[in-house]
């Protein structure tokens, strides 16, 4: 063994382990001397180390969202719009469909004179975007004819959908303030999945709610006399489809929607569970005058002359929107208009003069719901609604705990090691002890220059890394024994304990490694976390148990000629 | 120098019918709990709404009601089926599981609601104790849906079997087919006793103890690996014995180590069992039980595949290259084959 050797290996492993110890307890700006006392690297800690959900404690929220009501509903309204321009070009219908079931989604018109087939279709297809052969293939058989949603339209729609709402999310999420959000999508793309982790977020009630708000906002006629008379409504739905005197079915052109005064649970509300008016229906002419997207901005402001706890909200309307609603408004003074939020008639007003750009929502919100309705229209409304399919949270002080309980684990463990490698192996006892050491100094280096995430079953993973750590030792020990048992020299008995063992600890590695990475790769949460911790306490061994502990033994061989080793 | 386990010579595989036997019975006793409990209407496994969906509410309370109470609190607001299950570890705490409801359903919701009888829940970012007026507090929940859990059930077990793949790929590109082939059997083996042990004491499987069971994979095979590298070393320096009786020395000169590494790692294990808390328990069992059959599989089940398979496979190249009745060909197979020649022990046929 030369001596120059060995000085090249010392001076690689100091480097690396000062720099080890650097990144583990040093800061990541210009240090002062503050920093190395013991509070100091504390602290330092703290920021270095990112810790998981499970041991900072937040909320972790996995969401669904439900694509396939957004091609439902895509479906039924290309049905309506459909129908409308058959029937404005001068063509009549006997009725169709709208099918939206098991995957398949279909728009189908029945036709009063099926040798027009082909004219009907021009005529659709100039007015309703049903033409778009990527998205819609039409067929006609007998009176009716169909366009059915291909199926990889409705993946690409559904994909766009999820992003949309992705983005959505996001600024919602950004507008609440939240602190270092993760938002992501989740699984494979087909599951149209979305992640979201809140560290420090105890009870995620509101954000839940706020994310899931779906806030489609449309302005709709409401059908009947004008003003003077009140706004016509019905007391039930069969009322309301019975006004339209079309036996039972409601046009194309007329939508029966129901209508509730929105009455927010306050907090006095328990004292008057009865304030809630009953629900009533309403006709509305199909489409609406405007909706949602046109909106620029939304903001809830009190109920001029309501109680102090009464808000409503303002909106205003971008300029194509604006020039809309102007152009509507003016022609149909007196007449009544309605604020549809998510399907459901919220408010009616008649119109006093022409209004081009704002208008309000009102009825009686909290403060805090009306701020939170603001928001979501603020940000858009969601092309589809999503669910939540898992949700987990951890307060701060459950996690605390876990570290405690992890921390004293590994330590025990640790500590029942290397008093069986001191009294075991002696002398040679002390360099798996100090591979040992550095393993898991180096090892929280690793994690904290690849940003990986400690979790709970991370500090799992550091006491399995102690453990394979333990056996690469025992694996060199064991074997340097039986070579010099067997009669061969001290150096080469090491020397040759060294390479023998090398191959098995490269193998058993390896194998770990592998099925680690499967873990990574496919694993969720915590499993992942796992796996990480594993992969880099692996490959940390790997140089500390076989490169530092072979350069303790060149070190103690070059030093004088032993005759015995103790070990 | 101190020594455990040296000059040992014990026939291990003179003993196989015993271990395989043993490990059968195991298995059977595994399948026939999980196979009855299915069939009487019970469930195999006790799973954990990881995989089976539902709310887990972890509760810590100023004044722990006892569990009667919290049921019947739960009950009188419509959360029936729910089980009440203490911290042993925290007498303050409480696990409170609802099982999976139709879609819309918010178990903490519920639960919440339920727990009001009791007083008033801490406010968001205080901690209990600071909270004078308030009774609870909510200190983690786990939530998880159908879909979710299916997902999750599904993933987990792609996961292991992709692992093992992995690990059948790489022995057999170290090594050879049969010794890649006789580990992954060895660790289904492993994983199948495990999984047999949580079905016939009902305990909760959740995500951690899946990854448990993927660290008992990794370990069973590293032991195994040990082994066989040993295998692999001793036939190149002594070819003319029998693969029987290099197997029995591998075994035997790794014994030692074998002895240490897993005897450490069971203190490890068992520091995590005793002092890691309720969390990691069901974890730190898994791996208990795995270390334990890891290491027994490595020896009594791996290395006997192994060698039964190499001999067959040696047999059959004989018996082809007779049937031809080519001296030529039965040469160049036993130089394809090289020191695979010979391996059956003559004091000890293997049929």
């Amino acid at each position: 063994m030369k001596k120059k050797n060995l000085l090249t290996r010392v001076i690689i492993i100091a480097i690396v382990t000062v720099v080890g110890i650097y990144l583990v307890i040093g800061p990541r700006r210009r240090p002062n001397l503050k920093d190395f006392t013991w509070s100091g690297i504390k602290q330092t800690l703290k920021s270095n180390i990112h810790l998981g959900l499970d041991l900072q404690g937040g909320s972790h929220l996995v969401m669904r969202v439900k694509t396939e009501e957004y091609l439902k509903r895509l479906t039924e309204e290309s049905y309506t719009a459909a129908q409308n321009a058959a029937k404005d070009a001068g063509f009549e219908t006997k009725g169709g469909q709208a099918v939206t079931t098991n995957g398949n989604y279909s728009v189908a018109l029945q036709l009063s004179d099926p040798s027009k087939a082909a004219e009907v279709k021009e005529a659709v297809q100039k007015k309703v975007e049903l033409g778009d052969s990527n998205v819609w293939t039409y067929s006609p058989s007998g009176d009716t004819i169909t366009w059915t949603m291909t199926q990889a339209a409705q993946r690409t729609l559904a994909d766009n959908a999820s992003t949309q709402a992705l983005n959505i999310i996001d600024s919602r999420i950004n507008a609440l303030g939240i602190t270092e959000p993760l938002l992501q999508t989740h699984g494979a793309q087909s599951s149209h999945q979305i992640l979201l982790q809140m560290p420090g977020v105890q009870d995620p009630e509101r954000v839940k709610n706020i994310l899931q708000g779906q806030s489609r906002l449309e302005l709709v006629h409401v059908i009947g006399p004008p003003s003077p008379a009140p706004a016509t409504t019905y007391t039930s739905e069969a009322d309301a489809i019975a006004s339209l005197n079309s036996a039972g079915t409601v046009p194309p052109n007329r939508k029966v929607i129901a209508y509730q005064e929105r009455i927010e649970k306050s907090a006095d509300s328990s004292k008057d569970p009865n304030q809630q008016k009953p629900k009533q229906w309403v006709v509305v002419e199909n489409p609406a005058i405007i909706d949602g997207s046109e909106l620029r901005n939304a903001a809830a402001i009190p109920t001029q002359g309501g109680r102090s706890d009464d808000y409503e909200i303002n909106f205003s309307l971008k300029k194509t929107g604006a020039e809309k609603f102007g152009a509507w408004t003016g022609s149909h003074i007196n007449e009544y208009m309605g604020v549809v939020l998510n399907g459901e008639v919220k408010s009616i007003a008649y119109i006093k003069s022409q209004i081009f750009d704002s208008g309000q929502i009102s009825g009686r919100f909290t403060k805090q719901s009306a701020e939170d309705l603001a928001l979501t229209l603020r940000s858009g409304a969601l092309p589809a609604p999503i669910e939540y399919i898992e949700e987990r949270t951890v307060g701060p002080s459950l996690g605390q705990d876990s570290i405690r309980a992890g921390v004293r684990a590994s330590l025990v463990g640790l500590a029942l090691v290397v008093v069986f490698m001191l009294f075991y192996y002696r002398g040679s006892g002390v360099n798996a002890v100090v591979a040992l050491i550095l393993n898991m100094i180096l090892m929280l280096a690793g994690l904290i220059v690849f940003g990986a995430t400690l979790t709970l079953p991370g500090i799992a993973g550091m006491i399995l890394t102690i453990g394979m750590a333990v056996d690469s030792n025992v694996l060199i020990f064991e074997r340097i024994r039986e070579e010099w048992r067997s009669g061969k020299t001290v150096p080469s008995s090491v020397d040759l304990g060294f390479d023998r063992a090398f191959i098995t600890i490269i193998d058993t590695h390896v194998t770990t490694i592998i099925s680690s990475l499967f873990l990574f790769v496919f694993g969720t949460g915590p499993i992942r976390g796992f796996a990480v911790t594993l992969v880099i306490g692996l490959l940390v061994n790997l140089f500390s148990a076989v490169y530092v502990s072979r350069t303790i033994f060149i070190w103690l061989l070059s030093r004088r000629k032993m005759e015995s080793l103790s070990i | 120098m101190f020594q455990v386990l040296h000059d040992i010579n014990i026939d291990w595989l003179g003993n196989r019918r015993w271990f395989i036997g043993i490990s059968v019975l195991l298995m059977l006793a595994g399948l026939g709990s999980a196979v009855v409990r299915q069939a009487t209407g019970r469930q195999a496994f006790n799973l954990g709404v990881d995989f089976k969906g539902g709310t887990v509410v972890t509760t810590r309370f100023k004044q722990k009601p006892s569990d009667d109470e919290i049921r019947n609190a739960l009950t009188a607001k419509g959360v029936n089926d729910a089980i009440v299950q203490p911290v042993t570890d925290r007498p303050d705490t409480v696990l409170i599981k609802v099982p999976l409801e139709g879609e819309g359903q918010d178990g903490r919701v519920k639960v919440k609601e339920a727990l009001n009888t009791f007083g008033t829940e801490a406010a968001p970012g205080s901690e209990l104790e600071a909270d004078q007026s308030a009774a609870y507090k909510i200190v983690g929940t786990d939530a998880v849906g159908a879909i979710a859990g299916a997902q999750l059930r599904n993933k987990a077990i792609a996961v292991t079997l992709a692992a093992l793949v992995g690990i059948l790929l790489y022995i057999a590109v170290r090594f050879e087919w049969t010794y890649g082939a006789s580990a992954v059997i060895a660790v289904f083996h492993d994983v199948l006793v495990t999984l047999g042990f949580f079905s016939i004491f009902q305990i909760e499987i959740s995500l951690n103890v899946i990854a448990a069971l993927l660290t008992l994979v990794g370990f069973s095979v590293n032991d195994t690996i040990v082994v066989f590298d040993r295998i692999r070393e001793n036939r190149k320096l002594h070819r003319r014995d029998s693969l029987y009786k290099i197997t029995n020395d591998s075994i035997n000169q790794t014994l030692s180590r074998t002895v240490i590494t897993n005897g450490l790692v069971f203190l490890s294990v068992l520091a995590l069992v005793l002092f890691g808390g309720d969390v990691l328990r069901a974890f730190s069992l898994a791996l208990f039980i795995g270390v334990v059959f890891g290491t027994y599989s490595s020896i009594a089940i791996a290395s006997p595949i192994m060698v039964w398979w190499e001999q067959r496979i040696e047999a059959a190249n004989r018996e082809m290259a007779l049937s031809f009745n080519q001296p030529r060909v039965m040469k160049a197979a036993g130089a394809a084959k090289g020191a695979k020649q010979g391996f059956r022990d003559a004091s000890k046929p293997l049929h």
